[in-house]
């Protein structure tokens, strides 16, 4: 007979990766439950991005910063075993309208304190040799970072197990009831109790919330990524245009897309970004794989000689306030959320873990969690 | 069945219209195409079908060619890839 748990967390991604982790080191008997494999959801499906430079002033920006220091934390602790970089981003803008907008975002940004620099043609071209001339302006982000997100993953719920926390793969939680002063989580693989369950599932955590008789509004929302062939390096930083942000920002379902280039340390170049509404539709779009093509090439020429090797694509949990949802459910006192983070939840997961170990064991954490509390979206339906 | 004279390495070799230059390679027992870009490691022939890009090579001086579904041709030069090559 295994031992009770302290904490069930659903969801082996990135986020439930870092709850267990960081719940973990607080002590806590935590065990993991996955449907599938380690990161086989949406954390397996983008490119690894830490990012500040897309962040407006406000709750997601302050989770964003904090997230970034505890990344670098937390490979320090486990050796740099997954790739953490602090690259830079580079955002760029091509038209008077853009590097208006650009500009104001990039000086609201300054003012709470974020590395933004503004670079010209010149500058550019030392920071990003191979970009097109054509483009004349851009903000260097020396803070963005980039991370391999499976290997990220995977090495916090090895320092889980290393601990003495569980880890089960294939085991689908099929119901969850409240039993006394505990929550009794029902499983393909067996029952189980605890005092806490952290839902962590992702793009499907409406449904962990649904088995619980409560609602979460989280939808999926669709992207493409294309890798290159391995080549020599091309790309410095993370590229991309000013439109990602505004794209990012957007409540249109219909597709958006803008280039974001970057290269990783095993040679290849990541190709994204799109954007669209089209629930779990898995039907590759070479329409789309063309655009996204055409729009990197116009930022790095070169590109154009360089041979595909595949693309993928994921399903970002997309909330419809564009904020995470991190603190406990409404309807379900015991169970606590933490999902929702749409493109951005590998850069997120670490303060997100935070944010929900502080409010299991009801400690003051880094910030105020109200902005992305559950309760917001009580009676919006 | 026409004769293909290809240079590996600075040796010639004969091969055959229709052959692979990762056909030919095997032929010959050379089983490494490139070297990899860390720690210089041979690498080769993998997949064979042209989805791995395991089997990159240098043809007529451009590097990152697949050699499993690139043909040969009269008086292809073909010269083991060192690390990731270079930029068209």
């Amino acid at each position: 007979m295994m031992a009770a748990p302290d904490v069930i967390v659903i969801g082996a991604g990135v986020v439930g990766a870092a709850c267990a982790l960081a719940l973990t080191e607080a002590s806590l008997e935590v065990l993991v439950l996955d449907r599938s494999t380690v990161a086989s959801g949406t954390s397996g499906a983008g490119e690894g991005n830490i990012l500040i430079s897309d962040k407006e002033p406000g709750p997601e920006l302050n989770l964003a910063r904090r997230s970034r220091d505890l990344w670098f934390e937390i490979s320090d602790r486990i050796g740099g075993a997954f790739e953490l970089e602090a690259k830079g981003g580079l955002v760029i803008s091509r038209t008077s309208s853009g590097i208006a907008q650009l500009r104001h975002l990039a000086g609201e940004q300054r003012s709470h304190y974020v590395d933004a620099i503004e670079v010209g043609s010149s500058e550019l071209r030392k920071l990003e040799p191979y970009l097109s001339p054509e483009i004349a302006f851009g903000i260097h982000y020396p803070e963005d970072a980039q991370c391999q997100p499976m290997l990220a993953t995977a090495h916090m719920l090895r320092m889980v197990r290393l601990a003495g926390g569980r880890v089960h793969e294939r085991e689908e939680v099929l119901a969850i009831s409240r039993a006394g002063t505990e929550l009794s989580v029902r499983t393909s693989g067996g029952n189980y109790t605890a005092p806490f369950v952290v839902n962590a599932a992702g793009t499907w955590a409406g449904e962990i919330a649904q088995l619980a008789g409560s609602t979460l509004p989280i939808a999926p929302r669709r992207g493409f990524i294309l890798v290159t062939a391995p080549a020599p390096q091309l790309v410095m930083h993370k590229v991309y245009d000013a439109d990602y942000v505004a794209n990012v920002a957007s409540d249109d379902a219909e597709l958006q897309s803008s280039a974001v280039v970057e290269s990783t340390r095993s040679g290849t170049i990541l190709i994204g970004s799109s954007r669209e509404r089209v629930g779990f539709e898995s039907h590759l779009e070479v329409a789309i794989l063309r655009r996204l093509a055409k729009q990197a090439i116009a930022l790095f020429p070169a590109l154009a000689k360089i041979d595909l090797l595949r693309a993928y694509h994921g399903f970002r949990p997309y909330a419809p306030d564009h904020l995470p949802v991190i603190g406990e459910d409404p309807i379900c006192p015991g169970l606590f959320h933490a999902a929702g983070h749409e493109g951005a939840g590998i850069g997120l997961a670490p303060a997100t873990a935070e944010l929900i170990r502080d409010a299991i064991l009801k400690n003051p954490s880094f910030m105020d969690p109200t902005p992305f509390s559950p309760r917001r979206f009580v009676g919006s339906s | 069945m026409t004769q293909i004279r290809v240079i590996l390495n600075g040796v010639s070799l004969t091969s055959r219209e229709g052959q692979s230059v990762g056909a030919l390679l095997l032929e010959h027992e050379q089983r490494a195409t490139r070297t990899t870009r860390q720690n210089a490691r041979p690498r080769g022939m993998f997949c064979g079908i042209g989805i791995c890009f395991d089997c990159l090579i240098t043809i007529n001086g451009i590097t990152n060619q697949r050699a499993c579904v690139t043909n040969v041709e009269e008086g292809m030069t073909l010269e083991t890839q060192i690390g990731s090559g270079t930029i068209a």
